[in-house]
């Protein structure tokens, strides 16, 4: 979200306190003097991480402060994860596989690319699936799991971070 | 120091060969492998027994068995290199419960007796007041476990993650550089002699599994077998599905990988950043371990051979003998 607020010693914290009060989590701060800023005021692009339906609470308390929010830009989706997927794919309806994790509501299979060798053989592809929260991706994890040893597929994941 | 030697195949071979090139200060009063024995409390003659193993003769009488040694050579260190059986650990594990109620250390490279025993021959080496060392079972050459029990003292381990199977890892190196099918490149690790003519036990991720299971048992004092490992092998791996990793400057390994917090024990083919320490070419093994205070560790070396698996051995026998044996 990109802030505006009063250019006077503190306000960067007061502007900052809120989003912990409701459980955020700052990922950047871009703090900027741009030409077009009234000389009194500052600009500042916070990018966070909120849980469900804690936005509107945000915002009131940030009016408190005396900070004005100029524009949010919201992205649903900011967990990604790529796994490869070997078996028979298409026999096995991709399409269904897909819709298992898209049912969701909170993950999605956003990128994919298949490699088919022969009719026969079993293809390769490459799935990428983005999710809401951490907690969200790991249930799409979960769900590729179950489907994959429902159809016989081998799933590769990724080695990440403990 | 005196040691008996119970084992003359590629690591008692290469044991020996490390023992008459250096200047270790060990004389062998006990040797055997799987068809005869020698016992001298005034010292084998290694090179002719060296000799006559390289004849296909067998190293000494007949007469004598693996367990003659156990129970009657004089030594302080029994140095047990024998075949590893995963099912029952014998006849390794009978060998190493016979030196240890005898009062002598034992150090061993047998994964056997070590995944499937390790809590009853650990009393027993305390109940005896001797060392049990096992550094060699796991990756060989790297001093892992030593690393972890003396050098990070202290540290609590998050999570230990690598390579610990070089057969696989060379197959995936492979298929990864040449563009190879899982069975060209299979067959390209027999002929030089990486794979054996049943690779089941690599590549399903057995050996991989074991090696969990020792480090889980001694290192996290857990009390796990091989079934508490969640394991897939690299055999249905497709060279699309490596390409397929390359063009996101990824490839693919088989990991081992232990959180303790959470219990998880886990061999699995995973897509690894090439830039990623862990992703190490040929028949080379790696393990990252991570933990609080030193931060992320990460050791790269020779995970089997002959004179790889002998260093870790005798780093193992040079340990004891700097700490207990008297008089050597």
């Amino acid at each position: 979200m990109k802030l505006e607020m009063r250019d006077q010693p503190g306000q960067l914290v007061a502007a900052l306190k809120p989003i912990s009060a409701v459980g955020g989590n700052i990922i950047a701060v871009i703090h900027q003097r741009e030409a077009t800023t009234a000389a009194e005021a500052l600009d500042v692009q916070i990018v966070l991480e909120l849980p469900e339906g804690r936005l509107e609470r945000l915002l009131e308390l940030l009016r408190e402060q005396g900070v004005n929010v100029v524009r949010i830009g919201e992205e649903r989706l900011l967990y990604e994860c790529t796994l490869i997927v070997i078996g028979h794919l298409m026999h096995t309806d991709l399409s269904d596989t897909v819709n298992q994790i898209d049912r969701t509501g909170s993950s999605e299979v956003t990128e994919l690319s298949m490699v088919m060798p022969a009719i026969s053989s079993p293809s390769s592809a490459r799935i990428t699936i983005r999710s809401t929260t951490r907690a969200e991706m790991k249930r799409a994890i979960q769900i590729l799991r179950a489907v994959a040893e429902q159809k016989e597929l081998l799933i590769i994941e990724p080695l990440e971070d403990a | 120091m005196r040691i008996a030697l119970l084992g003359f195949g590629s690591v008692g071979q290469g044991i020996v060969r490390s023992i008459l090139a250096k200047d270790l200060d060990i004389t062998v009063t006990g040797l055997a492998d799987s068809r005869s024995g020698i016992i001298d409390a005034g010292g084998v003659d290694l090179a002719a027994a060296l000799a006559r193993k390289e004849q296909g003769e067998p190293c000494g009488d007949p007469g004598i068995s693996p367990t003659d040694v156990v129970e009657r050579a004089e030594y302080d260190i029994l140095i047990e290199v024998t075949p590893t059986n995963v099912e029952t650990a014998e006849p390794a594990l009978g060998y190493i419960r016979g030196a240890l109620r005898r009062g002598r250390h034992v150090v061993t490279s047998n994964k056997g007796p070590i995944a499937l025993a390790y809590p009853e021959l650990r009393t027993l080496a305390e109940e005896n007041g001797v060392f049990l060392k096992y550094e060699a079972t796991v990756c060989g050459a790297i001093p892992l476990i030593h690393a972890i029990q003396e050098g990070i003292a202290g540290n609590a381990i998050t999570r230990i993650c690598g390579v610990f199977n070089g057969t696989c890892n060379y197959i995936l190196t492979r298929m990864a550089a040449e563009g190879l099918t899982y069975e060209q490149a299979l067959a390209e690790a027999r002929d030089l002699g990486y794979a054996e003519a049943d690779p089941t036990y690599d590549v399903e991720g057995i050996d991989a599994g074991i090696k969990l299971v020792i480090l889980a048992n001694t290192v996290f004092d857990m009390d796990t077998t091989l079934d508490d490992v969640e394991r897939t092998g690299i055999t249905l791996l497709s060279p699309e599905a490596l390409q397929l990793a390359e063009d996101q400057d990824c490839t693919i390994r088989l990991i081992g990988e232990i959180i303790p917090r959470v219990g998880v024990l886990r061999v699995s083919p995973r897509i690894v950043a090439k830039t990623h320490p862990l992703v190490v070419e040929g028949t080379l093994n790696a393990v990252t371990v991570e933990t609080d205070l030193a931060g992320d560790l990460t050791f790269i070396g020779k995970g089997a051979g002959s004179t790889e698996t002998a260093s870790a051995v005798i780093g193992d026998l040079l340990y004891i003998q700097s700490r207990h044996v008297q008089g050597s």
